[in-house]
């Protein structure tokens, strides 16, 4: 058997792969399908201060290998998680990455304050989401704002920090630096593109919100460019992610420098299919005589 | 582990009217578990998103369930263009589904369109307690009259046109007709415009109804939050959600 265990911020990981924020909602419903404790680790669905509704439906749209989405950070909020939600996720026997989010640097702020005394062993700040109208993309977007709202959050927690990054920026590398410069841990990347479909029969979008968060399949190579670069213009971690649907998409990102691999729209074509990729990348180590997937990391030898 | 997900072989394809299909799908393990107003979350091949299908017939002797649905894009096209013998990628069984009431004397089963199937598993518990209005825009589009009466249901068809020589006009009308008579329950399932003059039609006569809605769905599980529903419960208007708070809610929790 060959070793999939990672390290990403002196917390081990037994394998990779990890469902990625949002789409697996606190867990509780893949326990339905198999044991939590399969996996490296979960992203919590993305948590702020205060209970959100989220945005109108429909919220969903298929697109050629992939999805659009516009939930809008639908949660409970971060006390209900604490109380209701993570404690249950601990007894898992798998790391817990908290996403967390918010429309200020203060909000975010107050929300990593309050994790930061439960046993929670990562969090992971969002600056990338798509879909609200305040934060969320709009720290994502600019050096100042993603600088200023990881250092925030950075004052407020000792725990790991990991930064999720959007791709809907001119140079992705830049906005990595600059939280690097501002005390992440490591960074996770990539979020969702912004995309939009519309009803050509009654002229209306097809999501309420107009326009959403693309994922799935036919965003990887995307993944691959983003995870690559980042992972060669700053010294800390990347976790990559986005459009991973099999083992060997898993090792591709790792080969380009991730040093774990979320995976999302997948889990939606097939609730197993982060523990199919585990078994997958295993295969795949073992028939190349790896012994560690850690030596796979960013091992890719460019032209 | 409360869901099952496999590749089950469709035992009985039959097309039933235009661009509807009825597939009877031998999977013992979710026939076991599903009851009335659940739905399977199946993945048409090269997709990749499932597609949420109400659930038309639950036969636990023989492990089969039977769903119906009609061709409205490309993933329910690639669906019924599989054949009898061919394998279906299911996750089931899902959601919450209708309440069975062992008391009632009479309830009153409203079905519009492809809304129709779910209500079959309800007339085959009630039997000759139900009376069925099946609303339909036209002949052609009439399905499973046949299958309630076996279940010696009551069947009163209507069709917008009055084709089929259908009770003409929209289902409200025969409903407000039985339901001056009472009724223990009324349950229903079909387009938002049905289901919201049903839900209006229950309240002034002050008759129990339960709704089956329809949404956009991701995960169908509960877990991505994306088939959102505005539901009113105890004076908090919150999003639920369809996968897994519905798809069956009781009218007048619905905010339309």
């Amino acid at each position: 058997m060959a070793d999939l265990s990672v390290d990403i911020c002196n917390i081990k990981f037994k394998n990779p792969i990890i469902p990625a924020s949002g789409v697996f909602g606190y867990g509780r419903e893949y326990e339905e399908f198999y044991p939590l404790s399969e996996l490296g680790g979960i992203a919590t669905k993305g948590t702020t201060a205060k209970k959100r509704t989220g945005n109108l439906s429909p919220r969903i749209a298929e697109t050629t290998a992939g999805m659009l989405n516009s939930v809008g950070l639908q949660n409970p909020g971060v006390d209900y998680f604490i109380q209701h939600e993570l404690p249950y996720l601990l007894t898992k026997n798998t790391v817990i990455l908290a996403n967390i989010a918010g429309s200020t640097p203060e909000e975010c702020a107050e929300v990593a304050e309050k994790l930061d005394s439960t046993d929670v062993h990562m969090i992971e700040l969002n600056i990338s989401c798509p879909n609200v109208k305040q934060g969320g993309a709009a720290f994502g977007t600019s050096c100042t704002m993603a600088e200023q709202v990881t250092s925030a959050v950075r004052k407020a927690t000792a725990k790991p920090l990991v930064v999720k990054l959007s791709p809907n920026v001119t140079s992705i590398t830049e906005i990595a630096k600059a939280v690097e410069f501002a005390g992440a841990d490591a960074v996770s990347l990539i979020n969702t593109l912004l995309g939009m479909r519309i009803d050509i029969h009654t002229k209306r979008p097809v999501l309420k919100n107009n326009v959403g968060g693309l994922s799935g399949a036919g965003i990887f190579p995307v993944a691959v460019r983003m995870v690559w670069q980042t992972a060669n213009a700053v010294k800390i971690p990347v976790i990559g992610m986005g459009g991973v649907t099999s083992g060997e998409d898993a090792i591709e990102l790792m080969m380009a420098g991730a040093s774990a691999v979320q995976v999302g729209m997948a889990v939606f074509t097939d609730p197993y299919a982060p523990v199919k990729i585990i078994q997958q990348m295993q295969n795949f180590l073992e028939e190349n005589h790896i012994s560690s997937v850690k030596e796979i990391i960013g091992s890719v030898q460019p032209w | 582990m409360k869901y099952v997900q496999g590749n089950y072989p469709i035992i009985q394809k039959k097309a039933i009217a235009e661009n509807v299909f009825s597939f009877t799908v031998l999977c013992p393990e979710i026939a076991e578990k599903a009851c009335a107003g659940q739905f399977v979350h199946i993945l048409p091949e090269g997709f990749s998103l499932r597609r949420p299908i109400s659930i038309a017939g639950i036969d636990r002797k023989n492990g089969t369930i039977r769903i119906v649905f009609v061709i409205k894009h490309k993933g329910t096209q690639a669906l019924a263009d599989l054949h009898q013998g061919e394998y279906i990628n299911m996750i089931g069984p899902l959601g919450h589904g209708f309440t069975l009431m062992p008391n009632a004397q009479h309830v009153i089963l409203v079905g519009g369109g492809i809304g129709v199937p779910p209500m079959l598993p309800l007339a085959e518990y009630y039997q000759e307690k139900a009376t069925v209005i099946t609303g339909f825009r036209s002949f052609p589009q009439i399905i499973l009259q046949e299958d309630f009466e076996a279940c010696h249901a009551q069947v009163i068809c209507c069709t917008e046109d009055g084709s089929a020589g259908a009770m003409k006009g929209l289902v409200t009308t025969p409903l407000e007709q039985l339901l001056s008579e009472g009724a223990d329950a009324v349950f229903a399932c079909g387009a938002l415009p049905m289901l919201k003059a049903v839900a209006s039609v229950c309240q002034r006569a002050e008759i129990y109804c339960e709704i089956s809605l329809e949404e956009r769905m991701a995960c169908g599980v509960g877990a991505c939050l994306g088939c959102a529903c505005r539901i009113n419960r105890s004076g908090n208007e919150e999003f639920l959600h369809v996968c897994k708070d519905g798809p069956v809610f009781k009218a007048e929790e619905v905010v339309f």
